[in-house]
C-alpha cells in the first residue's frame, strides 16, 4: 500500500494544482476595501491541500502512516473484481437510465446483482425485480411527485398509461 | 407567563381534534419514511404536500405540515444507522457512532437512543419556543455576517476534534470538501466558478446529497463488501420489547449529558437563520466527546454519540422554525417552503404574526408538541421493521442501498449529470477510505462551506477589509476567541507529543 | 416473456392512444405527462414562492389533467434554468418561471448560447416592483435625507442586495450614479436575508420588493423613502415615486412564465390559456394585492415585444454598471 499511497498523493497533489488553476479564472488575491476575491477561497485551500498531499507523501517516506507499513497491495484480486463486478454494475445501471427508464434500469440491475452477483433463486430475484420499481414508480411519481427519467420515446406509451392511472 | 400556558393549550387541543389528530398520525409516519429515504428530506415531503393542503383548512395544513417535518427529523437517523448514508446533512453526525453500533449488532440501542434522544430535544426546544420567542427573536436579528462567520469557525473548530490521527489527510478531506462547496457561482461577484470542463451540470455546484450518498451510499458500501470478503454476518438484533425497554434505560443512562448538551446547543445554534441544524449537530457531537470521561469510545459505537447529536437536529429543526415565524426568514429550504405555504394561505410571517395571528401560532406550537410526542411512538413501533432491514442477506440488502443511492442521488437535483458526479466520488471515496482519509470532514465542510465563504467575505466587505471585524464585535469577538483556542488545542498538542518522540499510534480506525 | 410482455406493451400502447382520442375530443392538446414546471432560483426565494403559488392555484382548481411538477433551478443566476429550457427533452412539458435574469443572464455570459428569442411566450404574471429601505432609528424620513446623510457617510454608506448584476443591484447603481453616491454593496443570498439584516441593522439601507420587506415594514422597523415604481404603491402609499420627484426612472422584476424553445403551437396555445385562467383567478388577484405586485397581464405578442425592450434596457444598465 506504500505505493498506494505515494500515488494517491501525487493524483491528489495535481488535483490540487488543477484546482488552483482554475480558481484563478476570478480575482484571487486580497482586493482592497473589499476583502479576498472570488476565486481567493477555492485557490488557497487548494493551496493548503496540495501542502497536505506534500506532508502525505513525507509521512509515507518516513513510513509513520498505517498504510506506508501495510505491504498488503491497494487492490488484491478479491479487490479488483468486486470493483468490476459491483462497480461496474452501478455503472451499467446509471448507463442504462437514458436507455430504459429509472425504472427498467433498476429491474435489469436488480437481476443482475441478485442472481448473478447474490446467486439468489429465480423466484427471489424476481419478486424483487418486478416489486421494487413498481413501489418506487408510485412512490416517487404518484405520492412524492418527483419525476424519475422516462429513458428513450419507445416507453412513452406506457409511462403514459401509468400516469393515466396515478393522476 | 399563564397567558402563554393558556394559549398553548388551546393548541395543543386544537391538535387533539380527529382531524388534526388524524393529520399528525398520518404526517408523522410518512414523514419518518421520507426522511429514512436517502436522498429525500422534509424539504421534499413539504413541499410536495403543500398542494395537497388545500383540502383542509389552514389551521390543519400547517399542522399537516409541521407532523411531516417532525417524522422527517426521526427518519433521518434511521438512514444513518441502518444503511448507513446519512438522508440529511444534519444526520451526518448520527452515523458515527449509529453505524458501528450497528454493525456491532447493537442497532435497537442506536435506534431507541436517538428516537429518546430526538424526542428530548425537540421537547426543550418546544419549551423554549414557548417561553420565549420573541426574545430570541431579537437575539437571532443581532447575529450579522461577522457572528454567523464565528459560529462556522467553531463549528470547524469542532472538526479538528474529529478527525483521525493522521492530521494531514484530515486537514486535506476538510479543504476539499469546502473547495467542492465553491463550485457553481461566486454570490460576491456574481460570477460562474469552478465550471469543470465547462459542463452546465456545476453550475448549480455539487449538492451535499451527491457527495453524502457517493461516500457513503457507493464508498463505504464498497470498502465494507471488500474488507469483510462480502461474508457480511449481520449480528442479531432481535426485537422484544422487554429489550427495547433495557436498550432505552442503558441509553439513556450512557448519554443524558450529551442528550442535554445536544438539547440546548442545537436550539441556540438553529434559531439563527443562516446556520441550520447541521452546525448543531455537528458541534453537540464535538462537545459532547470533548467533556466525555471516555472520549476514545467515540466513532466506534458509543450511544452518547447518537443522542447527542439527534438531540441536537431535533432541537435546532424546531428552532429554525423561530427565524421564520418571527422574522420572515427561512432557516432551511424546509422551513421556506413552509413560509411559502403561510403566504399561499394569506398569513405573513414576520415579527408581528405572534399578535396578529395568535391563534394560527400556538396553534401550530401547541402541534409541535404534539406532533414530537407521535413521531417518537410512530419511531418506536416501527424499530422492529427497520431492524428486519437489517437482518436482510447482505446481498440483498447492498442491492437495495445502491439502487437507493441512485434514485437518491437523482431525486436530489434531478439531474443524471450529478447520479454520474455520485459515483465518481464514491469509487473515489472507496479508494481514499482503503488509504485511511477521513472523509466526514469533507462531507460536512461542503455543508459549511456556503455558509462560511460568503459570511467570511460579507464581513471584510462591511470592514472594508479589515479582518478585526471577528475581534471587536461584542458577540463574534468571544466566539473567535473560543473557536481559535480550540483550532490550536489539539494541534499544540499533537506536535508536543510528537516533539516527544510519540510515533503515532497503530490506530488507523476514525470516523468516515 | 418476451412475447407476453410486447404483447402487454401493445395493449398498453392501444389503452393509452385510445384515452388520448377520447380526450382529443375536448381538447385540441393536453398534456399528458408531469409538466416541468422550472423555477429560476432556488427553494424558498420570492421567485420559487410565486412559482409554488401559481401550482397551488393549479392544483385547487383542478385546472390541468397532470400536475406542474416545481423543479428549482437556480444555478449560474439562473443561467442553469435556461440551458435546462434549450435541451429540453419534450418542450410540450417544459415551463419556466422567470426573473429578469431571463434577460441579464445571456447578457452577462454569451458563452451560454442562449437566445432568448427563441423561447415561447406563455403569459406575463406581473411585476414587482422595487422600494428603497432604511431602519427606523436611522431617523431618516425622507428621500432627500437619505441622500444627505448617504453622502455623509462618505463611501461608508452600507447597502445589501442579492448579488452584482441582479435586479437590486441594477437599481442601486442607477441610484449612485444619478445622485453621484458613494455606496459600499454587500450581497446576500436572498431578498429575505436582506430584508432581516436590515432590520437587525447589520445594513444601513436596501433595495427590496415590498413583499420582502412586508412583515418588518408593518411592525414599524423599517421606513419605504421611494419606490421605483411608475405609480404610488398600495402598500406604501404615502410614499412618492421616484418619477414623481425628479426622474424618469422606473424598474420592475418581472413574474413571467415561458415555454422552451421548440413548443409546438397547440401546446404553446394550451400554457397561454391555462395561464391567463390562472391569472384571472380569485387567489392569483389576491395573491399581487397582499405581495403588492403590480398586474401586467400581456399576451404572446405583446411579450415578444416586451423582450426587445428589456434586453435594450438591460444592456445599457449593465453597461453604465461597467459589466
Amino acid at each position: 500500500m506504500r505505493r498506494a499511497e505515494f500515488i494517491t498523493a501525487g493524483i491528489l497533489a495535481l488535483l490540487s494544482i488543477y484546482l488552483m488553476w482554475k480558481s484563478t479564472e476570478l480575482e484571487i488575491g486580497y482586493v482592497s476595501d473589499e476583502g479576498p476575491g472570488g476565486g481567493a477561497w477555492p485557490f488557497w485551500l487548494a493551496a493548503i491541500m496540495l501542502i497536505c498531499t506534500g506532508v502525505i507523501a513525507y509521512n509515507a517516506i518516513k513510513k509513520t502512516s498505517p498504510p506506508s507499513q501495510s505491504k498488503e497491495p491497494l487492490l488484491d484480486g478479491y479487490g479488483k473484481k468486486m470493483l468490476l463486478l459491483v462497480g461496474g454494475g452501478i455503472f451499467g445501471f446509471i448507463a442504462l437510465i437514458d436507455i430504459l427508464s429509472m425504472y427498467g434500469a433498476m429491474f435489469v440491475f436488480l437481476i443482475y446483482y441478485l442472481k448473478v452477483l447474490g446467486r439468489h433463486t429465480w423466484r427471489l430475484t424476481l419478486t424483487i425485480a418486478v416489486l421494487t420499481p413498481i413501489i418506487f414508480f408510485f412512490f416517487f411519481e404518484a405520492l412524492m411527485r418527483i419525476t424519475m427519467p422516462k429513458g428513450l420515446p419507445f416507453l412513452e406509451p406506457v409511462f403514459n398509461y401509468l400516469n393515466t392511472i396515478i393522476y | 407567563m399563564m397567558e402563554v400556558i393558556g394559549q398553548l393549550g388551546d393548541g395543543v387541543l386544537m391538535s387533539l381534534q380527529p382531524l388534526n389528530l388524524a393529520l399528525i398520525l398520518i404526517g408523522v409516519t410518512l414523514g419518518l419514511f421520507i426522511g429514512a429515504m436517502p436522498g429525500l428530506g422534509s424539504v421534499n415531503g413539504v413541499a410536495i404536500l403543500l398542494p395537497i393542503t388545500f383540502l383542509v383548512p389552514p389551521g390543519s395544513a400547517i399542522i399537516f405540515l409541521a407532523a411531516i417535518y417532525y417524522g422527517a427529523m426521526y427518519g433521518g437517523a434511521i438512514s444513518s444507522i441502518t444503511l448507513g448514508i446519512p438522508g440529511a446533512s444534519t444526520a451526518v453526525a448520527t452515523t458515527f457512532d449509529g453505524r458501528p453500533l450497528a454493525m456491532q449488532g447493537k442497532a435497537r440501542l442506536a435506534l431507541v437512543t436517538a428516537a429518546i434522544a430526538s424526542f428530548i430535544g425537540g421537547t426543550v426546544a418546544n419549551v423554549l419556543f414557548t417561553g420565549f420567542a420573541p426574545l430570541l427573536a431579537s437575539v437571532a436579528l443581532s447575529f450579522g455576517p461577522p457572528e454567523i462567520f464565528a459560529l462556522m469557525l467553531l463549528a470547524f473548530a469542532t472538526f479538528v476534534g474529529l478527525g483521525g490521527d493522521d492530521i494531514p489527510k484530515t486537514i486535506f478531506s476538510i479543504c476539499i470538501g469546502l473547495v467542492f462547496a465553491a463550485v457553481g457561482f461566486d454570490e460576491i461577484s456574481g460570477a460562474p466558478r469552478l465550471i469543470f470542463g465547462d459542463i452546465s451540470g456545476f453550475l448549480h455546484g455539487i449538492n451535499f446529497l451527491v457527495l453524502a450518498i457517493g461516500v457513503y451510499g457507493i464508498g463505504e458500501m464498497l470498502w465494507t463488501i471488500d474488507s469483510t470478503r462480502g461474508k457480511i454476518t449481520s449480528t442479531e438484533t432481535k426485537m422484544s420489547v422487554k429489550g427495547a425497554v433495557e436498550d432505552a434505560k442503558y441509553g439513556m443512562k450512557k448519554s443524558w449529558k450529551g442528550t442535554t448538551i445536544g438539547s440546548f446547543l442545537g436550539f441556540f445554534v438553529g434559531i439563527l437563520p443562516a446556520a441550520g441544524a447541521t452546525p448543531g449537530s455537528l458541534m453537540a457531537y464535538g462537545v459532547s466527546k470533548l467533556t466525555s470521561k471516555t472520549p476514545e469510545e467515540f466513532g466506534k459505537g458509543h450511544p452518547e454519540g447518537v443522542a447527542a447529536p439527534e438531540a441536537a437536529n431535533n432541537s435546532a429543526s424546531t428552532g429554525s422554525m423561530l427565524p421564520m415565524l418571527t422574522l420572515g426568514i427561512p432557516g432551511s429550504p424546509t422551513t421556506a417552503i413552509l413560509l411559502g405555504g403561510m403566504v399561499i394561505w394569506g398569513l405573513t410571517p414576520g415579527p408581528r404574526l405572534f399578535t396578529d395571528q395568535p391563534e394560527f401560532v400556538w396553534g401550530l406550537i401547541g402541534s409541535f408538541y404534539v406532533s414530537n410526542f407521535f413521531a417518537l411512538v410512530v419511531n418506536l413501533s416501527f424499530i422492529p421493521l427497520f431492524i428486519w432491514v437489517l437482518r436482510m442477506p447482505f446481498t440483498i440488502l447492498a442491492a437495495m442501498i445502491f439502487v437507493l443511492s441512485v434514485v437518491g442521488g437523482y431525486a436530489a437535483t434531478r439531474d443524471m449529470h450529478d447520479v454520474w458526479l455520485m459515483l465518481g466520488f464514491g469509487v473515489g471515496a472507496y479508494f481514499l477510505r482503503k488509504l485511511d482519509y477521513p472523509l466526514a470532514p469533507a462531507v460536512l465542510a461542503i455543508v459549511l462551506g456556503p455558509i462560511a465563504e460568503p459570511t467570511l467575505r460579507q464581513s471584510l466587505l462591511l470592514s472594508s477589509g479589515d479582518p478585526s471585524i471577528f475581534f471587536t464585535r461584542p458577540i463574534a469577538g468571544p466566539i473567535t476567541v473560543i473557536a481559535i483556542v480550540l483550532i490550536l488545542l489539539p494541534l499544540l498538542k499533537v506536535m508536543f507529543t510528537k516533539s516527544k518522540g510519540n510515533k503515532p499510534k497503530d490506530d488507523g480506525e476514525t470516523l468516515a | 416473456m418476451k412475447t407476453t410482455k410486447r404483447a402487454f406493451m401493445g395493449l398498453l400502447g392501444a389503452t393509452a392512444l385510445a384515452a388520448s382520442a377520447v380526450s382529443s375530443v375536448a381538447h385540441a392538446w393536453e398534456p399528458t405527462k408531469p409538466i416541468d414546471f422550472v423555477i429560476m432560483a432556488g427553494a424558498g426565494g420570492g421567485a420559487d414562492q410565486i412559482a409554488r403559488f401559481i401550482q397551488s392555484v393549479a392544483e385547487k382548481g383542478k385546472m390541468t389533467p397532470r400536475p406542474l411538477i416545481p423543479n428549482n433551478k437556480g444555478g449560474g443566476s439562473g443561467a442553469e434554468a435556461l440551458i435546462a429550457l434549450n435541451n429540453a427533452r419534450d418542450p410540450d412539458h417544459t415551463i419556466l418561471v422567470t426573473l429578469n435574469s431571463f434577460f441579464t443572464t445571456p447578457l452577462r455570459q454569451p458563452n451560454l448560447g442562449i437566445d432568448i428569442n427563441t423561447f415561447t411566450p406563455v403569459a406575463m404574471m406581473g411585476v414587482d416592483p422595487f422600494v428603497l429601505w432604511v431602519h427606523k432609528d436611522r431617523n431618516i424620513n425622507t428621500f432627500e435625507d437619505w441622500q444627505a446623510a448617504v453622502k455623509e457617510a462618505d463611501g461608508e454608506w452600507v447597502m445589501g442586495g442579492t448579488g452584482k448584476g441582479q435586479e437590486d443591484s441594477l437599481v442601486t447603481t442607477w441610484l449612485e450614479q444619478n445622485y453621484d453616491l458613494k455606496i459600499k454593496y454587500i450581497p446576500y443570498k436572498g431578498g429575505g436575508a436582506v430584508a432581516k439584516d436590515l432590520a437587525g441593522q447589520q445594513i444601513m439601507s436596501s433595495v427590496n420588493n415590498p413583499s420582502e420587506a412586508k412583515g418588518f415594514f408593518e411592525n414599524g422597523d423599517v421606513v419605504p423613502l421611494v419606490s421605483f415604481s411608475d405609480e404610488r404603491l398600495p402598500l406604501v402609499s404615502e410614499v412618492p415615486t421616484v418619477k414623481e420627484l425628479d426622474k424618469d426612472f422606473s424598474y420592475y422584476n418581472q413574474r413571467a412564465v415561458v415555454g422552451a424553445p421548440g413548443m409546438s403551437d397547440e401546446a404553446a396555445a394550451y400554457y397561454q390559456d391555462l395561464f391567463k385562467k390562472i391569472y384571472d383567478s380569485e387567489e392569483w388577484q389576491g395573491y399581487m394585492a397582499s405581495e403588492s405586485l403590480s398586474p401586467l397581464w400581456m399576451d404572446a405578442a405583446a411579450q415578444k415585444e416586451y423582450w426587445q425592450t428589456q434586453v435594450d434596457r438591460h444592456k445599457e444598465l449593465l453597461e453604465k454598471m461597467g459589466e
